[in-house]
């Protein structure tokens, strides 16, 4: 897919830069216009020098020392000049860069925070990462050598004017040599363009490996499969080397074509120059400034093509950007506050529907009611969509039709915060911040303003004791995702978290499940003995827990079932009763057969 | 200051890097010769030019009776034809290292691939998620950056200076020791400006590091940001580190950008000698107008690549500490090795088990298992039991070799583990951790990971063999429904299921589940613990669980308590040991599941 408008959609892309950053731009831009007009000075100084100084001086067999001071003055002052251009020219370039990259990876990150999670679900991490990262970074790449490119461009009016003050014959040479660089370096980005573009997504290819590769590494070495898992990366890597190869062809053979024609025409200007000199049109002064104007030239024509070059890749990177900042479908937020409510909070779901991105239905048609203050327990079996519910209750995503409301509040009519404020939700895969147990625990709310209630928090979570151990307390960092804790020890800091902020509605999914029995039963028991009871919807399998529930919603399928007292269900629900009974009639059935069969040789310690 | 001194001690190690890179890639040595060969012709062509014009100009120009336009026409076509030439070789020189550099960047990636899989599961996890993946990744990218440009670049720069040296001394001796001795001075300034860049180049990749962390928080707990409601806490944070990356970004181009500037400074210094020397060794005849001239351009040929050399250093810096990271994983030693040719293969047949005085301590930690004594008979089915945090899933991880004791020894059947072969150990003992991680593939893609030659029938039939085909055809595409990254289309509960599925087929001898179970609900665990007694009688399981339901249909329980076997018996016999720790456990556990 050769893409023709390459050229003309990264100049857009810089165009932004230029509105976004004017500032630094400009000083970018001025400096390497300063050291742009004192390179081609130079080269006249040069010219001068040869021709009124070391001619003459060779000539004559002497030289005043007020011309070698004069000489030697203009040397210095050029490059001093150059200097200061360039220091303007690069940290321009550089302030300009590092700034766009950082203001785009706040608009990026600011839209991850606003979007909603069913975004979120429809796209991989991987690529989330990458959109922060790497494509910010490839979408400003150009950036760099942009106001030496620009300042280049000026140099080259200003080389023709000079040229044609010069010599009409010896500037026609320069008018053919320029554009043809210019045009070169057009082709060779537009050449570039898809091999550049099948490279980005290869590297992407292979990070998206190594990366699942490494996260899953338990489960490749206690299966053994090392070697496979390197053969599917080898393979990859080495479509990414031919990629690489691709690529390196062309670079290889535009690059010394293009750093050869200032070199030619450096030759056609002496051939040319001789020809005027010969005609006596031009001098010898005339000849060498040229020719050393073409000499110097060389290097920053490079410029503009290190722009045109990088354009492919920052004009993909900025589409990747660009679609993140134009996603739409964020949460809507009403007016409601709840404010000045007390006391645990009702929560109802009437007729709700939902289905993942994907179109896979999840629930349908579910009603259910946690009246203010009662504990419901949610129960079904593996894959029946309760942590569904949770994520609804407490509008992590939006029901398909149907509502959810909190305290007869529709919950898309509460304003943003509201929510988070009456209702805590504990997941079943706990997520920890990587920062202090404080912190994770406190996350600056208002509702835990001082290291008390964290502590009480995490006395009812049953987490005091090992926090308490640890040697900075609740300064301790508990590192990425929390890998300093056992997974027990984050399901309870995630509990103490939901805790802390005081509830009016608890959701827990199947929050206990890395917790041992008795410590379950423990904080179970704490919470119900809280000074500030919150209504409980709970996810659970185990009979205390659901013990606890003043009522119990079943749900198959992603339909409820039934609903009422455990003991109702007990008796004329049976696939609750199977579900709720398993490990009661396991063991009956076992104390069955055990009667029958003796039991084996055992182990020996 | 502490950073600089850790820089320059970096610094010294560069071409100790440098050299260890290369030992480590030979591939990067093949066709060097001819490589080199065609960069020494390509970097002629960066002095045809200069000598063309002093040709042209002293013979065609200012050459007594000229000028000469015919004599100058000759110099630029002789010229053209040798440019033409430079240009041909330069392209071969670009594809054979670009062919050179990635092929052998491939292989090492591959290789550092491998290595990172061998390495220890302590050793991985102390690493963050990300680090690994740059370590095969961009590191590598910064390695092949650095040799196709700065590499040609250097190569050819330092060819340039050599030639421009050599061009210069036939010209006039005097001018060119002004010009080195001008340039002196820059190479220690140089060095000590590097040292400074490289601690701000340090401090850059801390920094983008903080910044990646915060960035991948915000995506991975975008439930958990949302629930709580602390969008703007995050963002604050986020802020602080995206803005902290841009500090150190820019604080490392000021020290690049000084750094440049004295080679500037320099150049013009040293064009100021040749200045003044050269007119006054043409005021005594020592060299002509043509000469004087070609050595001012001569000068700018010596110069321009001494600055690009500065500034490829800057990239070398980076390049190298790149190349230093990836080395250091491949140098590191696994601390679990596989003993491969010197190690036996486990006898085939049911698998027992002994640990013998085993000891074992996390890196830094306290002990977390003391003195484990425990004979498992073949085929005996086992439960483990205890508190969080009373080493249950240590003893399991030192039981499949995921780690190795710190004193003591473990067994199967009889021989050492330490000297079991892996692919013998990986293909019989099969262990199934709490966290189910699934790849981002379909059903039956996880299942065939432990073996790929399994047709759909049996892999069906597998699932049926565990009780799970309803659950299987309750899924929107059966055995093809793809399960997300890490799984994450499905339940918790169902990641075990298939995870359990993926363990059963690979058929091991010796099979431990750690709590792999925990989250599924109580009426398929049954089934399956059901299922799961019956298709894996003959063999040896261990189950780690806090379930009691699982130790009571045990051979045998093991009760942990703080790192210890506290008690070891059947079920019956455990629970008759008034106040034991196990008749705890089982009492609390029987509140748990009965209370009505």
């Amino acid at each position: 897919m050769a893409d023709k408008g390459v050229v003309g959609k990264g100049m857009r892309v810089l165009m932004r830069a230029v509105r976004e950053e004017p500032g630094p731009f400009a000083i970018g831009v001025g400096g390497a216009v300063l050291h742009s007009i004192v390179t081609i000075g130079s080269s006249y100084v040069l010219g001068k020098i040869v021709a009124r100084i070391a001619v003459p001086a060779i000539e004559q067999g002497r030289v005043s020392f007020g011309a070698m001071v004069l000489a030697v003055a203009a040397v210095l002052a050029v490059s001093a000049l150059k200097v200061a251009g360039m220091i303007a020219r690069r940290l321009g370039a550089g302030a300009m860069q590092f700034r766009l990259q950082a203001s785009y990876r706040r608009q990026v990150t600011r839209r991850y925070l606003r979007l909603p999670l069913s975004w979120h679900q429809k796209h991989s991490t991987g690529g989330l990462l990458s959109n922060a990262n790497a494509d910010v970074e490839a979408a400003w790449y150009p950036i760099a050598p942009f106001p030496f490119a620009v300042g280049t461009l000026v140099m080259l009016v200003v080389a023709a004017v000079a040229l044609f003050a010069t010599d009409w014959a010896m500037a026609l040479v320069g008018l053919a040599v320029f554009p043809m660089v210019f045009t070169l370096n057009v082709i060779y980005s537009r050449r570039m363009s898809p091999r550049v573009t099948r490279v980005q997504e290869l590297r992407a290819d292979v990070s998206t490996i190594a990366h699942e590769s490494f996260d899953g590494a338990l489960v490749v070495k206690t299966m053994g499969r090392e070697t496979e898992e390197t053969e599917r990366f080898a393979a990859k890597a080495d479509e990414l080397r031919d990629g690489l190869i691709r690529v390196g062809r062309i670079r290889g053979a535009f690059d010394p074509i293009i750093d050869s024609l200032p070199n030619i025409g450096t030759l056609a200007v002496l051939v040319v120059g001789t020809w005027r000199l010969s005609t006596h049109a031009a001098t010898l002064e005339d000849v060498t400034s040229v020719v050393f104007l073409f000499t110097v030239l060389a290097f920053p024509i490079r410029a503009i093509g290190w722009v045109l070059g990088e354009l492919p890749r920052s004009v993909v990177g900025w589409e990747r950007v660009a679609k993140v900042l134009a996603a739409t479908g964020d949460m809507e937020y009403g007016g409601e506050s709840l404010a000045g409510r007390t006391g645990p909070a009702a929560l109802e779901f009437e007729d709700v529907d939902y289905a993942y991105p994907d179109g896979s239905e999840v629930l349908h048609g579910v009603t259910l009611a946690v009246p203010a203050g009662k504990t419901v327990a949610l129960v079904g079996p593996t894959g029946s969509g309760k942590s569904t519910i949770a994520s609804l209750a407490t509008r992590l995503v939006d029901p398909d039709s149907g509502k959810v409301r909190v305290d007869g509040r529709d919950v898309r009519d509460l304003d943003h915060g509201a929510l988070a404020r009456t209702i805590a939700l504990v997941q079943q895969v706990p997520f920890v911040f990587d920062d202090t147990i404080r912190g994770n625990i406190s996350l600056e709310r208002d509702a835990v303003p001082g290291d008390d209630e964290v502590w009480a928090a995490l006395r009812t979570a049953q987490a005091e004791g090992f926090v308490a151990k640890l040697d900075d307390g609740l300064d301790t960092e508990v590192g990425e995702r929390g890998h300093s804790l056992s997974g027990g020890q984050r399901q309870r800091l995630t509990l103490a978290r939901a805790l802390a902020g005081g509830p009016r509605l608890l959701v827990l999914d199947d929050a206990t499940s890395a917790v041992d029995p008795r410590v379950e039963a423990a904080i179970l028991g704490a919470l119900r003995e809280s000074e500030n009871p919150a209504s409980v919807l709970v996810v659970a399998y185990r009979r205390a827990t659901i013990a606890l529930a003043d009522e119990v919603v079943y749900l198959e399928h992603g339909k409820v079932v039934a609903t009422g007292t455990h003991r109702e269900l007990l008796e004329n629900v049976p696939g609750y009763a199977n579900l709720v009974t398993a490990y009661e009639r396991e063991e009956a059935e076992r104390a069955r057969e055990g009667a029958f069969a003796d039991s084996e040789e055992g182990v020996s310690a | 200051m502490t950073t600089v001194e850790a820089a320059v001690a970096a610094e010294q190690g560069s071409w100790h890097t440098f050299k260890r890179g290369l030992a480590l890639s030979p591939e990067l040595r093949s066709g060097l010769a001819g490589t080199l060969a065609l960069a020494v012709v390509a970097t002629a062509g960066r002095i045809v030019v200069p000598v063309a014009i002093q040709q042209g100009i002293d013979r065609g120009v200012v050459a007594d009776g000229g000028p000469y336009p015919s004599v100058v026409a000759t110099v630029a076509l002789i010229s053209l034809a040798v440019l033409t030439l430079t240009i041909a070789a330069s392209y071969m020189m670009n594809v054979r290292l670009f062919t050179v550099s990635e092929t052998a960047l491939a292989g090492l990636r591959a290789r550092a691939f491998r290595h990172v899989h061998d390495l220890s599961m302590l050793h991985q996890q102390s690493e963050r998620r990300g680090t690994l993946t740059s370590r095969v990744t961009t590191d590598i990218d910064q390695i092949s950056q650095f040799l196709q440009f700065g590499g040609i670049m250097l190569l050819i720069s330092g060819g340039q200076v050599l030639i421009a040296t050599v061009v210069m001394f036939t010209y006039s001796w005097q001018l060119a020791l002004v010009v080195l001795v001008t340039f002196m001075p820059l190479i220690w300034i140089v060095r000590f400006l590097q040292r400074r860049l490289a601690a701000a180049y340090k401090k850059s990749r801390e920094r983008v590091g903080t910044m990646l962390g915060g960035i991948a928080e915000t995506v991975v707990g975008a439930s958990v940001i949302r629930a709580y409601g602390v969008q703007e806490r995050t963002e604050e944070r986020l802020d602080g580190a995206i803005d902290g990356y841009r500090n150190a970004q820019f604080k490392a181009l000021r020290r690049s950008v000084f750094s440049f500037s004295s080679g500037e400074i320099t150049s013009g210094i040293c064009l100021s000698g040749v200045v003044i020397v050269g007119v006054l060794l043409g005021v005594d005849r020592d060299i002509s107008v043509g000469q004087f001239t070609a050595f001012l351009f001569l000068t700018t040929l010596f110069v321009q690549p001494v600055q690009m050399g500065t500034e490829i250093l800057n990239d070398a810096q980076n390049a190298i500490a790149g190349w230093r990271r990836v080395l250091d994983v491949m140098d590191t030693e696994p601390d679990v090795a596989d003993p491969g040719e010197n190690g036996t293969d486990l006898a085939a047949g049911p698998v027992s088990v002994a640990f013998e005085g085993v000891h074992f301590a996390y890196p830094g930690g306290p002990e977390v298992l003391s003195a484990v004594n425990v004979d498992i008979p073949a085929q005996a089915r086992i439960a483990v039991v205890g508190e969080t945090g009373s080493g249950k899933t240590t003893f399991a991880k030192l039981l499949t070799r995921l780690m190795d004791p710190a004193q003591g020894d473990v067994k199967l059947s009889g021989v050492p583990l330490t000297g079991l072969r892996f692919a013998s150990l990986r293909r019989r003992v099969v262990m199934v951790p709490q966290d189910g991680f699934l790849f981002d593939a379909t059903v039956a893609e996880n299942v065939r990971f432990a073996r790929p030659e399994i047709g759909d029938a049996e892999l069906y039939l597998a699932f049926t063999e565990l009780g799970l085909a309803d659950w299987v055809d309750g899924l929107p595409n059966g055995l093809d429904t793809a399960v997300g990254e890490r799984g994450e289309a499905l339940s918790v509960g169902e990641r075990q299921l298939v995870a359990l599925a993926r363990a059963y087929v690979a058929d091991p001898d010796l099979l431990v589940l750690d709590e792999a179970t925990s989250a599924v609900d109580p009426a398929t665990e049954v089934r399956l613990a059901r299922a799961l007694d019956a298709v894996t009688r003959g063999r040896t399981t261990v189950a780690i669980a806090h379930r009691l339901s699982t130790a009571e249909a045990a051979d045998r329980v093991l009760v942990f308590d703080a790192g210890r076997i506290v008690q070891n018996g059947s079920h019956a016999e455990l629970v008759a040991q008034a106040d034991s720790v196990y008749a705890k456990l089982h009492a609390s556990w029987v509140e748990q599941t009965r209370s009505n």
